[in-house]
């Protein structure tokens, strides 16, 4: 199947605009009719939940936590782009709208990322209206700082901690709508079903974490606002609660995923100290403003402290590979080109996996006063993990598994292929392509929240009669117990292996075979592995205790046993795409070293269909279009 | 990494069923634990340990493990967080104990957090307090350019200062009140420092002050356990601030 975006023509910059218009309307009386539910409150789906409640819709809102400002957007650090060109440098929507699809290494739609980039500066704007303390001048305008893949400064920060301030602001909205009664807000509760009656998406199964009660919802709407999936590596730089688990129910359901191969390894994480590591800490990619990233040029000096190797001997690789970029190549770049040093004996730190990255020169320069202000929450971090200080010797950093590009597949509406069915933020595919720029994440998730969901979800409710199926319909029960059956085969396995040392093997294999760079004999065997390893997991996993409590370890059991189904799907969508781009690295397709993109055969996003437990799924495509940015060898040389 | 020395610990720690269950101390050995292994993957090694050996593993809130989203929530001898300067549970490591050491694991006691499981409490009550008014009432949409407003740096940077609150609940569970006066403080503070908080200051701390005590908290009697137990470091100063917004309040 050829699958269609709906992205508006004409010329890019009147896309939004004009759609905005074509969009139908829900008259303010009747918008109380009608119910949604949004599941997730991070930044996408809090600002959702938030802005539709205001608009009048009757929200129903969930999260895993115990309370919607513990969302892991909560911890981005570095800032949030914005096209404001406050400092005169030469930004605009259009040169975020271009540096967005070229660091996404042509793999995005155009339509959908320039609306990103047009709604950037209303983010601001709304933020600081809603009390976000945005870092500022001393005459009180708002401060830049510069990220990744681009040449302007256009990032808005709140020290390190931009993440945090920009869901509490977010939360702080969501907040004022439950106290108005718009929103009803349900925490502790995890989604483990999509009900669709006659294809359309009704509501969800939920289950009761503190009570283990299964409960339904429904809904003339459902969003997702579930985050990524790469949790799947098992070390990550995301929370431990993220996974998969609400967007696999969704694809098992009927929605398609798309690009799942696409995933982001963060060029600067803590490297791992051992085995019983349960999660890797990320160093924010501003820290790269003023720290140069080095390696030990011969082998033999990897094992002396840094600070005793000679300047001459050290190889500042971004700075001498990427001269106009620097230390500031995008993420995918700087991942890979860190990895190559190691590979090449040059790593430092145990096992070698490690990379410098140092601050001498900055504090000579600016005062270890300066570096401290902008950063200095990020060396306590760094102190607390390692024992080691970061203003006296360089930190050390290895690339980790960061953020998935792919997601569930939608239409420029965020709109997945079930009708009913929108999906926002990072659990959607829409506007990273291969690879997403440093403080895009931040973007998208409140852009999609707070300016694109409030008028694509009234589009398709202006369509639809509200409270058509309700909890009562035979979907909903039928949903109630199959997931209790599941739950329960869990607990009745009674095996020798518990849940994690099933993660940490899969971790292992898709770290090992599907991670910085894949080839199609790594895949291939993961392809082989991968279901060997989940028909153990069926045979031999051990969950105590029961269903009907607190049960943190049958949570992880069903999180688990969706990734076993998923890293095989990722694996096989990494496989399908003979090509390198951006995250997506397939060492046959390079120029030394550098991703080769094939334009002529995998200009198209993929999005793969369920077709049943151990059955092949079905691929597929919709083409990109580029009439606005010309396809190019994306270079920062 | 594997070539450093392990340590053995004797950990006791409160277990309790759900809320009504009376709970009690058990005792359980932490083994081969070596000073790279922060505090909750020590734990986890022991849930590995109780899970083989068909015992229910201890349950406790945790989530992002880099101390930012405040889930985390444990009295480590005495102490919320485990008494380390600024540092959650989830940052402190085990290079802080020393081999043989006992240590004594409670969950958050306050009257306004009632137990739900072993080390787990429910802190909806906070959320009730921002829900009272912890935000300024903007629409989405429609707002002014963020450079129309000019907030000087040192305003802007106290308003950070506040603003920093994870929402972990330490200073509850470290005052001997049960007070939540540091974590309304600092919302109050943020909001009242900034010019678009100002419009709605005097109705803002009336409101979360109503709640905060309808919710349980304690008062205030200058302990200041709550600026020592916050793993952000926030300031006993915005408590001080909220009063003399309470005040002025009063007679707005």
């Amino acid at each position: 199947m050829i699958l269609d975006g709906k992205c508006p023509t004409g010329p890019i910059e009147q896309t939004w605009d004009k759609h905005r218009f074509d969009l139908k309307l829900v008259n303010p009386a009747n918008k109380r009719k009608y119910s949604v539910i949004v599941v997730g409150t991070g930044l996408a789906g809090g600002a959702a939940a938030a802005s539709l409640g205001e608009l009048g819709y009757n929200v129903q809102a969930f999260s895993y936590q115990d309370s919607p400002r513990r969302a892991h957007s909560i911890a981005a650090q570095g800032g949030i782009n914005a096209a404001k060109n406050y400092p005169n440098d030469g930004d605009s929507i259009y040169r975020l709208f271009y540096d967005t699809i070229k660091g996404g290494d042509f793999r995005a739609r155009e339509a959908d990322v320039w609306r990103l980039a047009q709604v950037s500066n209303n983010i601001i704007d709304q933020c600081v209206a809603q009390g976000v303390p945005f870092g500022r001048d001393y005459a009180g305008y708002l401060d830049n700082r510069s990220f990744g893949g681009a040449q302007v400064s256009r990032t808005f920060f709140a020290r390190g901690q931009t993440g945090q301030q920009l869901l509490l602001g977010a939360y702080s909205a969501l907040s004022r709508q439950i106290k108005a009664g718009s929103v009803k807000m349900y925490d502790r509760r995890e989604m483990l079903d999509l009900v669709v009656v006659d294809g359309v998406a009704r509501g969800i199964t939920v289950r009761n974490l503190v009570t283990g009660e299964m409960e339904s919802y429904s809904a003339d709407a459902v969003c997702l606002a579930t985050g990524g999936y790469v949790n799947v590596f098992y070390l990550s730089t995301n929370a431990m609660g993220c996974s998969v688990t609400a967007n696999w129910k969704a694809h098992k359901k009927g929605a398609f995923f798309a690009n799942p191969c696409y995933t982001q390894i963060h060029p600067t994480c803590i490297p791992q100290a051992g085995d019983y590591q349960s999660k890797l800490t990320l160093m924010s990619e501003s820290l790269r403003n003023d720290g140069r990233v080095w390696v030990p040029k011969k082998k033999e000096d990897c094992g002396k402290h840094p600070n005793e190797i000679a300047e001459d001997d050290r190889d500042y690789y971004l700075e001498r590979k990427y001269p106009s970029f620097g230390n500031l190549a995008p993420r995918d770049i700087a991942s890979r080109a860190a990895k190559e040093q190691c590979d090449d004996g040059r790593g430092v730190g145990p096992g070698g996996r490690g990379v410098y990255l140092d601050f001498a020169d900055s504090i000579a320069r600016l005062g270890a006063d300066t570096i401290s202000e902008r950063y200095g929450n990020l060396f306590e971090m760094y102190e607390k993990i390692t024992d080691e200080d970061g203003y006296k010797r360089p930190m050390r950093m290895y690339p980790a598994p960061h953020y998935s590009m792919g997601g569930l597949w939608v239409d420029y509406n965020l709109m997945s292929n079930i009708p009913g069915l929108f999906v926002l933020g990072e659990a959607n595919f829409s506007v990273h392509g291969a690879n997403r720029l440093g403080a895009s994440a931040l973007m998208q998730g409140l852009a999609d929240g707070y300016f694109v969901i409030p008028y694509t979800i009234g589009g398709y409710l202006a369509t639809v009669k509200p409270g058509q199926v309700k909890t009562d319909h035979a979907e909903f029960k039928k949903s109630v117990e199959d997931v209790k059956a599941e739950q329960n085969k869990y607990l009745s396995i009674n095996g020798k292996k518990t849940v994690f040392e099933f993660m940490r093997e899969l971790g292992g294999l898709m770290w090992e075979n599907c991670g910085m760079a894949r080839t199609k004999e790594s895949l291939e065997i993961n392809l082989k592995k991968i279901p060997a390893l989940r028909e153990e997991f069926w045979k031999n996993v051990k969950v105590t205790g029961s269903g009907a409590e607190l049960n943190q370890q049958l949570e992880n059991a069903g999180r688990t046993a969706d990734f076993l189904e998923f890293g095989e799907l990722m694996c096989r969508d990494a496989l399908h795409r003979n090509e390198s781009c951006g995250g997506h690295f397939r060492a046959e397709y390079q120029d030394a070293g550098e991703a080769q993109r094939d334009d002529v055969n995998f200009c198209y996003v993929g999005a793969w269909e369920y077709k049943g437990d151990n059955k092949t799924p079905e691929l597929h495509k919709e083409p990109l279009k580029f009439d606005n940015v010309h396809l190019a060898v994306r270079s920062y040389k | 990494m594997s070539d450093h020395k392990t340590m053995t610990l004797t950990l006791i720690v409160w277990r309790q069923k759900s809320a009504n269950d009376p709970g009690k101390f058990e005792t359980y050995t932490a083994k081969n634990i070596t000073e790279h292994h922060s505090f909750l993957e020590m734990l986890d090694c022991v849930n590995e340990d109780l899970i083989h050996a068909d015992k229910d593993p201890i349950v406790f809130d945790h989530d992002c493990r880099e101390g930012i989203c405040g889930m985390c929530s444990q009295i480590i001898n005495g102490a919320a967080h485990g008494g380390q300067e600024r540092t959650t549970v989830c940052q402190l490591h085990m290079r802080k104990f020393k081999d043989g050491d006992t240590i004594y694991i409670e969950p958050w006691r306050a009257r306004a957090f009632p137990i739900i499981r072993d080390l787990i409490v429910d802190r909806s009550a906070l959320d009730k307090i921002i829900q009272s008014g912890g935000y300024t009432s903007c629409h989405t949409g429609g707002v002014a350019d963020g450079n129309a407003i000019l907030i000087p740096k040192a305003v802007a940077d106290e308003a950070m200062d506040a603003a920093q609150c994870i929402g972990c609940g330490a200073c509850v569970a470290g005052c001997p009140n049960g007070a939540a006066m540091l974590f309304t403080g600092a919302k109050v503070s943020q909001l009242a420092l900034l010019p678009q908080g100002k419009g709605e200051a005097s109705m803002r701390v009336k409101n979360m002050t109503k709640t905060m005590t309808e919710c349980g908290f304690g008062n205030c009697t200058n302990h200041y356990e709550c600026m020592a137990a916050c793993p952000k470091g926030i300031n006993v100063k915005f408590i001080a601030r909220m009063n003399r917004e309470f005040l002025k309040a009063q007679f707005a």
